[in-house]
């Protein structure tokens, strides 16, 4: 790969993971449990669109082949995506929702944290605009964690499963590859492996107050940056990208 | 009829249009609108998203290039820029007075101490009582929270601090 070219892969799996996420929140538009969680959840969706069409934007202007937001999420197979595993998991039921949530906000918060202060002063721009916004969110998610965690017996257990059943698709988010590497070493990226000691005391922070148990699971998967995803992928995309595929470059 | 622009004529067109989500405020009030110039004959207007997924935004570039093309301004130039990130900070003293009379409770204290996560005391904008709760800190819009006045027992919107 060119610089330019891991430049634009970097961008794609910041901007992914923004989409993917905000594509399965909008899953909970009119189902969520409460008035107040059905505008929450589709408001902190709506975040993660906007962050993601600056990201997609910035990837197509510096890949220079003519390709802009919508091409970037709607013309792209499965293959081609760069999400983390974690975002494409299903919404399963509230908890597991916010279990998702939670983790992937606590991530986030730092690498956007660290990003503000790229070298490349677009990204740069874009992290310090979201890193305000990824402060509610995080807030939001980890008060949920804990009401439900220390809440009754039932939701206690819905969050301890909903936190088990995701853990082993956390620890992909600290893997740094080549494209990782290069970046970082151009002073553009973050050195997500050093994240993790913050991460976890955050997590550990918020589990112990919910009285939840850091969950114990031997099992991780990872690959989404070679575009290996799971099959849940292939159905948000389905779903996500039919009018583009139905009616391409329609307009409304 | 075309008319020779400049920075009064612009900027007071500019006041004219209001945002889109709270009708009580121009563009200008809420600080969106960063910088007006004149390249030469040509107007140059820089604005910035309030949140980056703010639906708003596109509305907002339609309803400037309507209302300067109503006010006989046809060549101009419209940038939105990101950066430095639209804080409630450039709240203007007039916008925060508005929201208030419309009914939504303005951001209070600074950006810096809300996303510290200190909790603003928030007065509620119908009986002026401190006494309120948060019920969501999201609310209609991703800029609103929901909070409850504990004395007049009214909901209300609260414009958060970003
Ligand atoms: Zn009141």
């Amino acid at each position: 790969m060119t610089e330019k070219e891991m430049l634009v892969d970097y961008l794609l799996r910041l901007g992914d993971n923004s989409l993917i996420l905000g594509q399965r929140l909008a899953e909970w538009c009119g189902h969520a449990p409460i008035l107040e969680e059905d505008l929450a959840i589709t408001n902190i969706g709506l975040d993660l669109l906007g962050q993601s069409r600056l990201l997609l934007t910035y990837a197509g202007e510096v890949e220079g082949k003519g390709r802009d937001e919508d091409k970037l999420a709607f013309h792209r197979d499965t293959m081609a995506w760069r999400n983390f595993l974690l975002l494409e998991q299903p919404n399963g039921d509230f908890a597991k929702t916010m279990a998702r949530q939670m983790y992937f906000d606590a991530f986030q918060y730092l690498q956007y944290e660290a990003l503000s202060k790229s070298s490349d002063p677009q990204l740069a721009g874009i992290a310090t605009k979201s890193i305000k916004e990824i402060t509610y969110h995080r807030r939001h998610s980890s008060n949920w964690v804990i009401r439900l965690g220390d809440g009754t017996l039932e939701s206690h257990d819905k969050m301890q499963t909903a936190l088990n059943e995701l853990w082993g698709f956390v620890h992909e988010m600290f893997d740094m590859d080549d494209v990782d590497n290069a970046m970082l070493a151009k002073g553009i990226g973050v050195d997500v492996a050093a994240l993790r000691p913050a991460w976890d005391q955050y997590i550990e922070e918020v589990l112990a107050e919910a009285t939840l148990s850091r969950p114990y699971v031997t099992w991780s998967v990872r690959g989404s940056r070679e575009g290996k995803h799971s099959e849940h992928l292939g159905y948000i995309l389905a779903e996500m990208q039919f009018l583009q595929r139905a009616y391409p470059d329609a307009k409304w | 009829m075309v008319v020779t622009a400049d920075i009064e004529k612009v900027t007071s067109v500019l006041e004219m249009v209001k945002d889109p989500e709270i009708p009580v405020l121009s563009i200008t009030d809420m600080g969106i609108i960063r910088n007006v110039e004149m390249k030469g004959d040509r107007p140059s207007i820089t604005i910035t998203p309030t949140y980056s997924g703010c639906p708003a935004m596109d509305v907002i570039e339609e309803d400037i290039t309507i209302m300067l093309k109503l006010h006989g301004i046809e060549d101009f130039e419209l940038k939105t820029e990101i950066s430095p990130a639209w804080t409630t900070d450039w709240m203007t003293a007039e916008g925060k007075r508005k929201l208030r009379e419309f009914g939504i409770a303005p951001p209070e204290g600074t950006s810096k101490s809300a996303l510290l996560g200190h909790d603003p005391v928030v007065t509620c904008p119908l009986c002026g009582s401190k006494e309120t709760t948060v019920v969501s800190e999201f609310g209609s819009t991703a800029c609103k929270a929901q909070y409850r006045c504990t004395d007049c027992l009214e909901p209300f919107d609260y414009f958060k601090c970003v």
